[in-house]
Protein backbone atom coordinates (compact mmCIF):
# COMPACT_ATOMS: atom_id res chain seq x y z
CA UNK A 1 0.00 0.00 0.00
CA UNK A 2 1.69 3.21 -1.10
CA UNK A 3 1.92 6.53 0.72
CA UNK A 4 -0.71 8.14 -1.52
CA UNK A 5 -3.36 5.74 -0.21
CA UNK A 6 -2.62 6.82 3.36
CA UNK A 7 -2.65 10.46 2.32
CA UNK A 8 -5.98 10.17 0.49
CA UNK A 9 -7.53 8.36 3.46
CA UNK A 10 -6.26 11.09 5.81
CA UNK A 11 -7.63 13.81 3.52
CA UNK A 12 -10.97 12.02 3.34
CA UNK A 13 -11.33 11.80 7.12
CA UNK A 14 -10.35 15.47 7.57
CA UNK A 15 -12.71 16.65 4.84
CA UNK A 16 -15.62 14.72 6.31
CA UNK A 17 -15.00 16.24 9.77
CA UNK A 18 -14.95 19.73 8.24
CA UNK A 19 -18.09 19.07 6.19
CA UNK A 20 -19.89 17.92 9.30
CA UNK A 21 -18.53 20.88 11.25
CA UNK A 22 -19.78 23.33 8.62
CA UNK A 23 -23.19 21.62 8.68
CA UNK A 24 -23.39 22.10 12.44
CA UNK A 25 -23.23 25.88 12.71
CA UNK A 26 -24.73 25.77 16.19
CA UNK A 27 -21.78 23.64 17.29
CA UNK A 28 -19.36 26.37 16.23
CA UNK A 29 -21.46 29.05 17.90
CA UNK A 30 -21.79 27.17 21.18
CA UNK A 31 -18.07 26.42 21.12
CA UNK A 32 -17.48 30.18 21.04
CA UNK A 33 -20.31 31.32 23.28
CA UNK A 34 -19.34 29.01 26.16
CA UNK A 35 -15.83 30.42 26.76
CA UNK A 36 -16.95 33.94 25.91
CA UNK A 37 -19.58 33.76 28.63
CA UNK A 38 -16.84 32.84 31.08
CA UNK A 39 -14.58 35.56 29.77
CA UNK A 40 -17.11 38.36 29.71
CA UNK A 41 -19.66 37.50 32.41
CA UNK A 42 -17.96 35.22 34.90
CA UNK A 43 -14.65 37.05 34.84
CA UNK A 44 -16.36 40.42 35.30
CA UNK A 45 -18.23 39.16 38.34
CA UNK A 46 -15.31 37.40 39.95
CA UNK A 47 -12.51 39.77 39.05
CA UNK A 48 -12.44 41.39 42.49
CA UNK A 49 -12.83 38.17 44.43
CA UNK A 50 -10.18 36.31 42.47
CA UNK A 51 -7.30 38.75 42.18
CA UNK A 52 -4.23 37.20 40.60
CA UNK A 53 -0.71 37.83 41.93
CA UNK A 54 2.38 37.87 39.75
CA UNK A 55 3.04 34.26 38.80
CA UNK A 56 4.95 32.77 35.89
CA UNK A 57 4.68 33.18 32.96
CA UNK A 58 3.28 36.65 33.63
CA UNK A 59 5.80 39.42 34.30
CA UNK A 60 3.36 41.76 35.95
CA UNK A 61 -0.10 41.89 37.47
CA UNK A 62 -2.71 40.75 35.01
CA UNK A 63 -6.46 40.97 34.80
CA UNK A 64 -8.50 37.92 35.66
CA UNK A 65 -9.68 37.77 32.04
CA UNK A 66 -6.09 37.47 30.89
CA UNK A 67 -5.45 34.71 33.43
CA UNK A 68 -8.37 32.54 32.36
CA UNK A 69 -7.94 32.98 28.59
CA UNK A 70 -5.54 30.00 28.16
CA UNK A 71 -7.84 27.88 30.31
CA UNK A 72 -10.77 28.85 28.13
CA UNK A 73 -8.80 27.91 25.00
CA UNK A 74 -8.31 24.50 26.59
CA UNK A 75 -11.99 24.43 27.50
CA UNK A 76 -12.80 24.66 23.78
CA UNK A 77 -10.37 21.81 23.10
CA UNK A 78 -11.86 19.80 25.96
CA UNK A 79 -15.43 20.14 24.74
CA UNK A 80 -14.36 19.40 21.19
CA UNK A 81 -12.48 16.31 22.27
CA UNK A 82 -15.55 15.04 24.06
CA UNK A 83 -17.74 16.04 21.10
CA UNK A 84 -15.58 13.74 19.01
CA UNK A 85 -16.39 10.96 21.41
CA UNK A 86 -20.07 11.77 20.95
CA UNK A 87 -19.75 11.77 17.16
CA UNK A 88 -17.99 8.38 17.22
CA UNK A 89 -20.84 6.93 19.27
CA UNK A 90 -23.33 8.58 16.89
CA UNK A 91 -21.55 7.12 13.85
CA UNK A 92 -21.63 3.73 15.50
CA UNK A 93 -25.34 3.98 16.24
CA UNK A 94 -26.20 5.32 12.77
CA UNK A 95 -24.09 2.72 10.98
CA UNK A 96 -21.74 5.12 9.22
CA UNK A 97 -18.83 3.80 11.29
CA UNK A 98 -18.90 0.71 9.07
CA UNK A 99 -17.73 2.82 6.12
CA UNK A 100 -14.59 3.66 8.07
CA UNK A 101 -14.06 0.07 9.18
CA UNK A 102 -14.46 -1.31 5.66
CA UNK A 103 -11.46 0.69 4.49
CA UNK A 104 -8.41 -1.38 3.55
CA UNK A 105 -6.24 1.26 5.25
CA UNK A 106 -5.02 0.20 8.73
CA UNK A 107 -7.51 1.17 11.43
CA UNK A 108 -4.80 2.69 13.58
CA UNK A 109 -4.03 5.14 10.75
CA UNK A 110 -7.72 5.97 10.39
CA UNK A 111 -7.96 6.71 14.11
CA UNK A 112 -4.86 8.90 13.98
CA UNK A 113 -6.38 10.73 11.00
CA UNK A 114 -9.57 11.21 12.98
CA UNK A 115 -7.57 12.59 15.90
CA UNK A 116 -5.74 15.06 13.69
CA UNK A 117 -9.00 16.10 12.05
CA UNK A 118 -10.54 16.78 15.46
CA UNK A 119 -7.44 18.79 16.41
CA UNK A 120 -7.64 20.91 13.25
CA UNK A 121 -11.30 21.76 13.84
CA UNK A 122 -10.58 22.60 17.46
CA UNK A 123 -7.80 24.97 16.41
CA UNK A 124 -10.13 26.92 14.13
CA UNK A 125 -12.42 27.49 17.09
CA UNK A 126 -9.61 28.40 19.49
CA UNK A 127 -8.21 31.06 17.18
CA UNK A 128 -11.69 32.44 16.53
CA UNK A 129 -12.09 32.71 20.31
CA UNK A 130 -8.69 34.37 20.72
CA UNK A 131 -9.62 36.92 18.04
CA UNK A 132 -12.82 37.85 19.89
CA UNK A 133 -11.01 37.82 23.23
CA UNK A 134 -8.50 40.27 21.75
CA UNK A 135 -11.36 42.64 21.03
CA UNK A 136 -12.48 42.19 24.65
CA UNK A 137 -9.07 43.36 25.86
CA UNK A 138 -7.19 40.08 26.33
CA UNK A 139 -4.03 40.76 24.38
CA UNK A 140 -1.29 38.16 24.66
CA UNK A 141 1.89 38.91 22.69
CA UNK A 142 1.17 38.61 18.95
CA UNK A 143 4.08 36.21 18.54
CA UNK A 144 2.57 34.14 21.36
CA UNK A 145 -0.34 33.29 19.09
CA UNK A 146 2.16 31.46 16.89
CA UNK A 147 4.25 29.88 19.66
CA UNK A 148 1.05 28.60 21.25
CA UNK A 149 0.13 26.66 18.10
CA UNK A 150 2.20 23.50 18.78
CA UNK A 151 1.01 23.48 22.40
CA UNK A 152 -2.61 23.79 21.28
CA UNK A 153 -2.13 20.97 18.76
CA UNK A 154 -0.68 18.71 21.45
CA UNK A 155 -3.47 19.51 23.91
CA UNK A 156 -6.09 18.95 21.17
CA UNK A 157 -4.52 15.55 20.48
CA UNK A 158 -4.54 14.71 24.19
CA UNK A 159 -8.20 15.59 24.65
CA UNK A 160 -9.18 14.00 21.33
CA UNK A 161 -7.43 10.79 22.45
CA UNK A 162 -9.33 10.81 25.73
CA UNK A 163 -12.53 11.37 23.73
CA UNK A 164 -11.82 8.45 21.39
CA UNK A 165 -10.89 6.24 24.31
CA UNK A 166 -14.15 7.11 26.04
CA UNK A 167 -16.14 6.48 22.85
CA UNK A 168 -14.97 2.87 23.00
CA UNK A 169 -16.44 2.62 26.51
CA UNK A 170 -19.74 4.39 25.81
CA UNK A 171 -22.36 2.00 24.48
CA UNK A 172 -25.18 4.44 23.78
CA UNK A 173 -25.62 8.12 23.03
CA UNK A 174 -27.69 8.48 26.19
CA UNK A 175 -24.63 7.68 28.29
CA UNK A 176 -22.92 10.84 27.12
CA UNK A 177 -24.45 12.80 30.00
CA UNK A 178 -22.20 10.73 32.24
CA UNK A 179 -19.18 11.99 30.33
CA UNK A 180 -20.27 15.56 31.06
CA UNK A 181 -20.62 14.91 34.78
CA UNK A 182 -17.71 12.58 35.35
CA UNK A 183 -15.11 13.76 32.84
CA UNK A 184 -15.60 17.27 31.46
CA UNK A 185 -16.65 19.13 34.60
CA UNK A 186 -14.16 17.51 37.02
CA UNK A 187 -11.33 17.90 34.52
CA UNK A 188 -12.09 21.55 33.97
CA UNK A 189 -12.87 22.69 37.50
CA UNK A 190 -10.12 20.64 39.13
CA UNK A 191 -7.43 22.39 37.14
CA UNK A 192 -5.61 25.69 36.93
CA UNK A 193 -7.93 26.91 34.17
CA UNK A 194 -9.95 29.28 36.36
CA UNK A 195 -7.73 29.85 39.40
CA UNK A 196 -4.04 29.43 40.16
CA UNK A 197 -3.27 26.31 42.14
CA UNK A 198 -1.81 28.23 45.07
CA UNK A 199 -5.27 29.64 45.64
CA UNK A 200 -6.71 26.16 45.60
CA UNK A 201 -4.06 25.09 48.11
CA UNK A 202 -5.13 27.86 50.47
CA UNK A 203 -8.60 26.34 50.54
CA UNK A 204 -7.84 22.63 50.47
CA UNK A 205 -4.62 20.69 50.39
CA UNK A 206 -6.20 17.53 48.96
CA UNK A 207 -8.04 19.42 46.24
CA UNK A 208 -4.73 21.00 45.33
CA UNK A 209 -3.15 17.57 44.88
CA UNK A 210 -6.06 16.33 42.76
CA UNK A 211 -5.51 19.36 40.53
CA UNK A 212 -1.81 18.56 40.36
CA UNK A 213 -2.54 15.05 39.15
CA UNK A 214 -5.08 16.23 36.62
CA UNK A 215 -3.43 16.18 33.17
CA UNK A 216 -5.71 19.03 32.10
CA UNK A 217 -3.90 21.31 34.59
CA UNK A 218 -0.63 20.68 32.80
CA UNK A 219 -2.28 21.09 29.40
CA UNK A 220 -3.54 24.53 30.48
CA UNK A 221 -0.11 25.49 31.83
CA UNK A 222 1.57 24.36 28.62
CA UNK A 223 -0.71 26.62 26.58
CA UNK A 224 -0.43 29.50 29.10
CA UNK A 225 3.37 29.49 28.94
CA UNK A 226 3.45 29.01 25.17
CA UNK A 227 1.10 31.95 24.72
CA UNK A 228 3.76 34.05 26.45
CA UNK A 229 6.57 32.51 24.39
CA UNK A 230 7.87 30.35 27.20
CA UNK A 231 8.26 26.61 27.51
CA UNK A 232 7.04 24.81 30.62
CA UNK A 233 9.03 21.60 30.36
CA UNK A 234 7.20 19.77 33.13
CA UNK A 235 3.83 20.56 31.54
CA UNK A 236 5.14 19.49 28.13
CA UNK A 237 6.45 16.16 29.44
CA UNK A 238 3.22 15.34 31.28
CA UNK A 239 0.97 16.40 28.40
CA UNK A 240 3.05 14.50 25.84
CA UNK A 241 3.22 11.38 28.02
CA UNK A 242 -0.52 11.42 28.74
CA UNK A 243 -1.29 11.94 25.05
CA UNK A 244 0.77 8.90 24.10
CA UNK A 245 -0.91 6.79 26.77
CA UNK A 246 -4.46 7.76 25.79
CA UNK A 247 -3.79 7.59 22.03
CA UNK A 248 -2.47 4.05 22.51
CA UNK A 249 -5.43 3.12 24.71
CA UNK A 250 -7.84 4.58 22.14
CA UNK A 251 -6.35 2.45 19.34
CA UNK A 252 -6.19 -0.69 21.49
CA UNK A 253 -9.69 -0.40 22.91
CA UNK A 254 -11.30 0.40 19.57
CA UNK A 255 -13.55 -2.59 19.03
CA UNK A 256 -15.26 -2.88 15.62
CA UNK A 257 -17.55 -5.68 16.87
CA UNK A 258 -19.62 -3.06 18.65
CA UNK A 259 -20.58 -1.53 15.33
CA UNK A 260 -22.92 -4.39 14.41
CA UNK A 261 -25.57 -3.48 16.91
CA UNK A 262 -28.23 -6.09 16.54
CA UNK A 263 -26.00 -9.11 16.14
CA UNK A 264 -26.20 -10.63 19.62
CA UNK A 265 -29.97 -10.33 19.66
CA UNK A 266 -30.62 -11.89 16.29
CA UNK A 267 -28.00 -13.62 14.24
CA UNK B 1 -18.03 -22.85 -12.82
CA UNK B 2 -15.35 -20.84 -11.03
CA UNK B 3 -15.64 -20.02 -7.35
CA UNK B 4 -14.79 -16.38 -6.69
CA UNK B 5 -15.14 -16.29 -2.91
CA UNK B 6 -14.98 -19.33 -0.66
CA UNK B 7 -16.43 -19.43 2.84
CA UNK B 8 -14.96 -22.55 4.35
CA UNK B 9 -16.33 -24.23 7.52
CA UNK B 10 -17.03 -20.96 9.27
CA UNK B 11 -18.60 -21.04 12.73
CA UNK B 12 -19.46 -18.13 15.00
CA UNK B 13 -20.86 -17.92 18.51
CA UNK B 14 -22.20 -15.10 20.66
CA UNK B 15 -21.32 -16.43 24.08
CA UNK B 16 -23.04 -19.81 24.25
CA UNK B 17 -25.41 -19.14 21.34
CA UNK B 18 -24.34 -20.52 17.98
CA UNK B 19 -25.02 -18.05 15.15
CA UNK B 20 -23.20 -19.91 12.37
CA UNK B 21 -22.43 -23.60 12.47
CA UNK B 22 -19.78 -24.96 10.10
CA UNK B 23 -20.98 -22.90 7.13
CA UNK B 24 -19.34 -23.49 3.76
CA UNK B 25 -20.44 -21.48 0.72
CA UNK B 26 -18.78 -20.82 -2.63
CA UNK B 27 -19.81 -17.75 -4.60
CA UNK B 28 -19.94 -18.46 -8.33
CA UNK B 29 -17.88 -15.94 -10.28
CA UNK B 30 -19.82 -13.39 -12.31
CA UNK B 31 -23.17 -14.64 -11.01
CA UNK B 32 -26.01 -13.29 -8.91
CA UNK B 33 -25.61 -15.56 -5.87
CA UNK B 34 -28.63 -15.57 -3.57
CA UNK B 35 -28.36 -16.12 0.16
CA UNK B 36 -31.85 -17.00 1.34
CA UNK B 37 -32.79 -17.10 4.96
CA UNK B 38 -35.50 -15.92 7.32
CA UNK B 39 -34.76 -13.28 9.95
CA UNK B 40 -32.26 -14.66 12.45
CA UNK B 41 -30.80 -17.16 9.98
CA UNK B 42 -27.27 -15.82 10.38
CA UNK B 43 -27.05 -13.69 7.23
CA UNK B 44 -25.99 -10.48 8.99
CA UNK B 45 -23.43 -12.36 11.08
CA UNK B 46 -22.00 -13.82 7.89
CA UNK B 47 -21.79 -10.33 6.39
CA UNK B 48 -20.07 -9.03 9.51
CA UNK B 49 -17.48 -11.80 9.16
CA UNK B 50 -17.01 -11.21 5.43
CA UNK B 51 -16.43 -7.51 6.03
CA UNK B 52 -14.15 -8.08 9.03
CA UNK B 53 -16.46 -6.29 11.42
CA UNK B 54 -16.29 -9.54 13.38
CA UNK B 55 -13.20 -11.62 13.78
CA UNK B 56 -13.50 -15.10 12.26
CA UNK B 57 -13.58 -17.45 15.24
CA UNK B 58 -13.39 -20.66 13.25
CA UNK B 59 -12.96 -21.48 9.56
CA UNK B 60 -11.64 -19.42 6.71
CA UNK B 61 -12.81 -16.95 4.07
CA UNK B 62 -10.78 -16.74 0.87
CA UNK B 63 -10.92 -14.54 -2.18
CA UNK B 64 -8.39 -15.92 -4.64
CA UNK B 65 -5.08 -15.95 -2.80
CA UNK B 66 -6.25 -13.48 -0.15
CA UNK B 67 -7.52 -14.85 3.14
CA UNK B 68 -9.44 -12.77 5.63
CA UNK B 69 -7.42 -14.36 8.42
CA UNK B 70 -4.02 -13.71 6.89
CA UNK B 71 -4.48 -10.63 4.71
CA UNK B 72 -7.76 -8.96 5.65
CA UNK B 73 -6.98 -5.53 4.17
CA UNK B 74 -6.29 -6.96 0.70
CA UNK B 75 -9.60 -8.78 0.87
CA UNK B 76 -11.49 -5.67 2.01
CA UNK B 77 -10.10 -3.72 -0.95
CA UNK B 78 -11.78 -6.23 -3.28
CA UNK B 79 -15.21 -6.12 -1.63
CA UNK B 80 -18.05 -3.67 -2.16
CA UNK B 81 -20.75 -3.78 0.49
CA UNK B 82 -24.30 -2.54 0.93
CA UNK B 83 -25.41 -3.18 4.48
CA UNK B 84 -28.97 -3.80 5.63
CA UNK B 85 -28.90 -0.68 7.78
CA UNK B 86 -28.05 2.44 5.77
CA UNK B 87 -24.52 3.64 6.35
CA UNK B 88 -24.81 6.94 4.49
CA UNK B 89 -24.20 10.20 6.29
CA UNK B 90 -27.59 11.88 5.95
CA UNK B 91 -26.28 15.42 6.47
CA UNK B 92 -23.72 15.20 3.69
CA UNK B 93 -24.45 15.41 -0.02
CA UNK B 94 -24.44 12.40 -2.33
CA UNK B 95 -21.04 13.38 -3.74
CA UNK B 96 -19.55 14.04 -0.29
CA UNK B 97 -20.58 10.56 0.81
CA UNK B 98 -18.95 9.07 -2.25
CA UNK B 99 -15.81 11.19 -1.85
CA UNK B 100 -15.42 10.03 1.74
CA UNK B 101 -15.71 6.37 0.80
CA UNK B 102 -13.40 6.72 -2.19
CA UNK B 103 -10.75 8.48 -0.10
CA UNK B 104 -10.88 5.68 2.46
CA UNK B 105 -10.05 3.34 -0.39
CA UNK B 106 -7.08 5.46 -1.40
CA UNK B 107 -8.58 7.16 -4.46
CA UNK B 108 -7.76 10.74 -5.40
CA UNK B 109 -10.58 13.30 -5.43
CA UNK B 110 -10.37 13.66 -9.22
CA UNK B 111 -10.64 9.92 -9.75
CA UNK B 112 -13.51 9.64 -7.27
CA UNK B 113 -15.48 12.37 -9.03
CA UNK B 114 -14.91 10.77 -12.40
CA UNK B 115 -16.02 7.35 -11.24
CA UNK B 116 -18.89 8.74 -9.16
CA UNK B 117 -20.25 10.60 -12.18
CA UNK B 118 -20.22 7.35 -14.18
CA UNK B 119 -21.91 5.27 -11.50
CA UNK B 120 -24.53 7.88 -10.64
CA UNK B 121 -25.32 8.38 -14.32
CA UNK B 122 -25.83 4.64 -14.71
CA UNK B 123 -28.07 4.53 -11.64
CA UNK B 124 -30.11 7.54 -12.77
CA UNK B 125 -28.91 9.91 -10.07
CA UNK B 126 -26.62 12.17 -12.09
CA UNK B 127 -28.67 15.24 -11.19
CA UNK B 128 -28.68 14.54 -7.44
CA UNK B 129 -24.96 14.79 -6.66
CA UNK B 130 -25.32 18.03 -4.68
CA UNK B 131 -28.43 16.96 -2.81
CA UNK B 132 -28.20 15.97 0.81
CA UNK B 133 -28.84 12.28 1.31
CA UNK B 134 -31.53 13.19 3.84
CA UNK B 135 -33.61 14.63 0.97
CA UNK B 136 -33.56 11.37 -1.04
CA UNK B 137 -36.20 8.65 -0.83
CA UNK B 138 -35.35 5.12 0.30
CA UNK B 139 -34.87 3.75 -3.20
CA UNK B 140 -32.51 6.54 -4.20
CA UNK B 141 -30.51 6.14 -1.00
CA UNK B 142 -30.01 2.48 -1.84
CA UNK B 143 -28.80 3.46 -5.30
CA UNK B 144 -26.30 5.85 -3.76
CA UNK B 145 -25.07 3.02 -1.56
CA UNK B 146 -24.65 0.79 -4.59
CA UNK B 147 -22.77 3.55 -6.45
CA UNK B 148 -20.56 3.97 -3.41
CA UNK B 149 -19.90 0.24 -3.12
CA UNK B 150 -18.79 0.15 -6.78
CA UNK B 151 -16.53 3.18 -6.56
CA UNK B 152 -13.31 1.30 -5.78
CA UNK B 153 -14.04 -1.30 -8.51
CA UNK B 154 -14.54 -4.35 -6.28
CA UNK B 155 -14.47 -7.95 -7.54
CA UNK B 156 -17.38 -8.95 -5.29
CA UNK B 157 -20.48 -6.99 -4.34
CA UNK B 158 -22.21 -8.00 -1.10
CA UNK B 159 -25.74 -6.77 -0.45
CA UNK B 160 -27.45 -7.55 2.82
CA UNK B 161 -31.25 -7.19 2.49
CA UNK B 162 -30.61 -4.28 0.10
CA UNK B 163 -34.29 -4.07 -0.83
CA UNK B 164 -35.63 -4.15 2.73
CA UNK B 165 -38.11 -1.40 3.49
CA UNK B 166 -38.56 -0.35 -0.15
CA UNK B 167 -41.75 -0.35 -2.19
CA UNK B 168 -42.20 -3.05 -4.83
CA UNK B 169 -41.18 -0.84 -7.76
CA UNK B 170 -37.96 0.27 -6.05
CA UNK B 171 -37.18 -3.29 -4.98
CA UNK B 172 -37.51 -4.54 -8.54
CA UNK B 173 -35.45 -1.65 -9.92
CA UNK B 174 -32.59 -2.30 -7.49
CA UNK B 175 -32.69 -6.04 -8.15
CA UNK B 176 -32.61 -5.43 -11.90
CA UNK B 177 -29.71 -2.99 -11.64
CA UNK B 178 -27.64 -5.45 -9.61
CA UNK B 179 -28.34 -8.28 -12.04
CA UNK B 180 -27.22 -5.96 -14.82
CA UNK B 181 -23.87 -5.59 -13.01
CA UNK B 182 -23.33 -9.33 -13.24
CA UNK B 183 -24.22 -9.50 -16.92
CA UNK B 184 -22.44 -6.38 -18.14
CA UNK B 185 -19.43 -6.17 -15.84
CA UNK B 186 -19.03 -9.77 -14.80
CA UNK B 187 -19.28 -8.79 -11.14
CA UNK B 188 -19.84 -11.51 -8.57
CA UNK B 189 -22.79 -10.65 -6.33
CA UNK B 190 -23.99 -12.04 -3.02
CA UNK B 191 -27.59 -10.96 -2.49
CA UNK B 192 -28.91 -11.80 0.97
CA UNK B 193 -32.67 -11.73 1.30
CA UNK B 194 -35.67 -13.36 2.86
CA UNK B 195 -37.88 -12.42 -0.11
CA UNK B 196 -38.17 -15.33 -2.52
CA UNK B 197 -39.64 -13.28 -5.36
CA UNK B 198 -36.22 -11.63 -5.75
CA UNK B 199 -34.60 -14.94 -6.69
CA UNK B 200 -34.69 -16.71 -10.03
CA UNK B 201 -34.50 -20.49 -10.46
CA UNK B 202 -31.36 -19.95 -12.55
CA UNK B 203 -29.50 -18.25 -9.71
CA UNK B 204 -26.97 -20.04 -7.52
CA UNK B 205 -28.82 -20.27 -4.20
CA UNK B 206 -27.85 -20.96 -0.60
CA UNK B 207 -30.57 -21.51 1.99
CA UNK B 208 -29.39 -20.62 5.46
CA UNK B 209 -31.44 -21.27 8.56
CA UNK B 210 -30.52 -21.15 12.23
CA UNK B 211 -26.86 -20.78 11.28
CA UNK B 212 -26.73 -23.84 9.02
CA UNK B 213 -26.67 -24.30 5.27
CA UNK B 214 -29.74 -26.39 4.38
CA UNK B 215 -29.36 -26.36 0.61
CA UNK B 216 -26.89 -25.07 -1.98
CA UNK B 217 -26.77 -25.08 -5.78
CA UNK B 218 -28.50 -23.62 -8.82
CA UNK B 219 -32.10 -22.92 -7.76
CA UNK B 220 -33.62 -25.26 -10.35
CA UNK B 221 -31.26 -28.14 -9.42
CA UNK B 222 -31.87 -27.67 -5.73
CA UNK B 223 -35.63 -27.88 -6.31
CA UNK B 224 -35.30 -30.98 -8.47
CA UNK B 225 -33.11 -32.74 -5.95
CA UNK B 226 -35.71 -32.09 -3.30
CA UNK B 227 -38.73 -32.94 -5.46
CA UNK B 228 -40.15 -29.47 -5.14
CA UNK B 229 -41.55 -27.37 -7.96
CA UNK B 230 -40.58 -23.97 -6.61
CA UNK B 231 -38.09 -22.32 -4.29
CA UNK B 232 -41.01 -21.08 -2.17
CA UNK B 233 -42.17 -24.61 -1.47
CA UNK B 234 -38.63 -25.83 -0.80
CA UNK B 235 -37.85 -22.90 1.46
CA UNK B 236 -41.08 -23.40 3.43
CA UNK B 237 -40.46 -27.11 3.78
CA UNK B 238 -36.84 -26.78 4.89
CA UNK B 239 -37.34 -23.95 7.34
CA UNK B 240 -40.57 -25.28 8.85
CA UNK B 241 -39.04 -28.73 9.25
CA UNK B 242 -36.18 -27.15 11.16
CA UNK B 243 -38.60 -25.16 13.27
CA UNK B 244 -40.46 -28.38 14.12
CA UNK B 245 -37.23 -30.09 15.17
CA UNK B 246 -36.06 -27.10 17.18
Amino acid sequence: MNLNVYLHAFTGVVKREFWRFIQQRSRFLSALVRPLLWLVVFAAGFRAALGVAIIPPYATYITYETYIAPGLCCMILLFNGMQSSLSMVYDREMGSMKVLLMSPVPRSWLLISKLLAIALISLVQVYAFLAIAWLAGVEPPALGLITALPALVLVALLLGSIGLFLSARIRQLENFAGVMNFVIFPMFFLSSALYPLWKMRESSEWLYWICQYNPFTHAVELVRFALYQQLNLQALAITLGTTLVFATLAVISFNPERTVRAAPAKA
Amino acid sequence: MTIALQIDRVSHQYGQRVALDNVSIGLVEGQFNALLGPNGAGKSTLFALLTRLYRVQQGEIRLGDDSINRNPRALLARLGVVFQQSTLDLDLTVMQNLEYHGALHGLSTREIRRRAAEELEWLGLADRTKDKVRSLNGGHRRRVEIARALLHRPDILLLDEASAGLDVASRQAINKAVRQLCQERGLTVLWATHLLEEISLDDPVVILHRGRVLAEGIGRDVCERSDETSLDALFDRLTSAKEAHA
